[in-house]
């Protein structure tokens, strides 16, 4: 197995009901790398990330076939805990979605449930996610104010800071900035850029310049088919298949 | 023109029709206030009834009313909860779970003479708890459970999708993620729905007449297995039975005063909770 390879996606068909959403989709996600997943909208890019930390099959009627390997270990073989693989895998979604709960215990929340106690421990797990999530300035000084009166964007850099309180392996982020103003976008960015150095990093964009600017990895979809998949550069400066050029060129989509 | 005439007179209907509805009840808070709020004194709220039920207070009854209500709502709030959180969170959604749902709604319309039937048959005669605060307690549990379970699962989906994925996604178990993720902000919603409950409870009559209430008692009910009287059985009593209406009828205003209050000031409670976790939740 290739040490640098974190997940490893093979011969994967997702099915909403009997719709299918991705056929035969194989590829390997390096280990501290950012990959980007970009394509039309509905083609199937939330649906491949939430099959990382099997988010999906909180929904009823659907069927996943093939395997995934975290690590070399199949997350969808019934020996696995469902619990432990998402506690691996965190997740940042497309509208920020902080608790009713003040900031403190947003990010204490994973803690919390993973069954943490210690007081101080959690206090300073809290300060250092939220300073790695880049935020900790703007509201060190209000941790226990709803988390609902922050700003979108300070709502997002919360919920990773969140994520990044239960010590991830990976950080699946679906388009973490669609809601956000440029200025948001940019600050999320540069953390993103930042938090590659600890994490692995799948992040799907509607935004062509986002995947360019951050991703060392871009993965292209169609109709839940995987068009092509290689070095940004390449993607964005030759593709080798006529539809990511038409794509990335802006011919459609 | 002609339009906007239409209008007009439309919306004056309307703005009648709430008038006769304001109307009406401003009749009836006004017509028992007017004849209850007299016989409110000290000794009505804190003693016992006198001379064949013509003087003295009612105290009895508000502490019976009081044991009925806690002892239904310690009964049915739990079981409620827990089968909306079954009903929403676990079940397959499907067929079964459907009629289920449905059964439930159609339990809420069983007119309450037939809940006092059933505890009857029951509560005081099949397990033997006799006439006695737990089989009133029980049967007017039962008669609020699905309103309380209609509450609790609407609050419930009114939760969004999105705080269970997150908290999924953080690792947190189903039974994690409903305890601190679901039901928090859908504590509100649960609780308007109990405290209506409350004011049902307080007020119905026929699901205690066989069950635990009576007309008379000396001193207070030392357990739950003990008769006791309520207060809308007590205003029942005072307007069908005894000797001198006219003392009756006054006592039973004030009955239906200490009614009315009660059953308000619990609305308004239920009205401040939910503004309040309003606000809360942005
Ligand atoms: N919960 C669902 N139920 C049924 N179909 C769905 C559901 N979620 C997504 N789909 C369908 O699956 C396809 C892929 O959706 P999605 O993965 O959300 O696309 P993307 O994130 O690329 O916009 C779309 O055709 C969409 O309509
Ligand atoms: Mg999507």
């Amino acid at each position: 197995m290739d040490n640098n390879i974190r997940i490893e996606v093979k011969d994967v068909n997702f099915y909403y009901g009997k719709k299918s959403a991705l056929q035969n989709v194989s590829m390997d996600i390096k280990k501290n790398k950012i990959t980007a997943i970009i394509g039309p909208s509905g083609c199937g890019k939330s649906t491949l990330i939430r099959l990382f930390n099997r988010m999906n099959e909180l929904i009823p009627n659907t069927k996943m076939e093939g395997t995934i390997n975290l690590d070399g270990e199949n997350i969808y073989s019934s020996k696995i805990d469902v619990v432990e693989v998402r506690r691996q895998i965190g997740m940042v979604f497309q509208k920020p979605n902080p608790f009713p709960k003040s900031i403190f215990e947003n990010v204490a929340y994973g803690l919390r449930v993973n069954g943490i106690k210690d007081k101080k421990y959690i206090r300073e797990k809290v300060e250092k996610s939220l300073k790695n999530a880049a935020i900790w300035e703007e509201v060190k000084n209000r941790l226990f104010d709803n988390a609902l009166g922050l700003s979108g964007g300070q709502q997002q850099r919360l919920c990773i800071a969140r994520a990044l309180a239960v010590e991830p392996e990976v950080l699946l982020m679906d388009e973490p900035c669609s809601a956000l103003d440029p200025t948001s976008t940019r600050k999320i960015e540069e953390l993103v850029l930042d938090l590659k150095k600890k994490y692995t990093i799948v992040i799907v964009t509607h935004n062509m310049q986002q995947a360019a600017r951050i991703a060392d990895y871009t993965a292209f979809f169609m109709m839940g088919d995987l068009i092509e998949y290689d070095i940004t550069d390449k993607i964005f400066t030759k593709p080798s298949k006529k539809v990511t050029e038409d794509y990335i060129t802006g011919r459609f989509g | 023109m002609r339009k906007k005439i239409g209008q007009r007179i439309g919306f004056s209907f309307l703005f009648l029709f709430l008038l006769i509805t304001l109307l009406s009840l401003g009749t009836i808070i006004y017509f028992i206030v007017a004849k209850g709020a007299g016989a409110i004194s000290w000794q009505f709220l804190t003693q016992s009834p006198k001379d064949a039920m013509t003087s003295g207070g009612v105290a009895p009854a508000i502490i019976g009313t009081f044991y009925l209500i806690l002892g239904s709502i310690a009964f049915s709030f739990p079981l409620g909860l827990a089968c909306a959180i079954y009903l929403c969170e676990y079940s397959p959604k499907g067929y079964i779970i459907n009629i289920i749902r449905i059964s439930i709604n159609n339990l809420a319309g069983v007119p309450s003479v037939v809940f006092g039937l059933f505890g009857l048959a029951v509560f005081v005669k099949f397990f033997g708890f006799g006439v006695s605060i737990l089989s009133g307690a029980l049967t007017l549990g039962i008669m609020v459970l699905p309103q309380i379970i209609s509450a609790s699962q609407e609050a419930l989906l009114a939760v969004p999708q999105s705080y269970r994925e997150a908290s999924f996604a953080l690792g947190a178990t189903p039974w994690k993620t409903i305890k601190k993720a679901v039901i928090p902000p859908a504590l509100p919603g649960i609780l308007t729905g109990v405290i209506l409950s409350v004011g049902r409870v307080a007020g119905e009559t026929a699901p205690i007449i066989f069950t635990a209430a009576t007309l008379y008692k000396r001193g207070y009910p030392n357990s739950i297995f003990e008769e006791v009287m309520a207060l809308p059985y007590h205003i029942y009593g005072l307007m069908t039975e005894g000797t001198h209406p006219a003392q009756q009828k006054e006592i039973a205003y004030g009955c239906a005063f200490i009614l009315l209050v009660l059953v308000l000031s619990i609305s308004f409670l239920a009205i401040i909770i939910r503004q309040r976790q309003r606000r809360k939740n942005g």
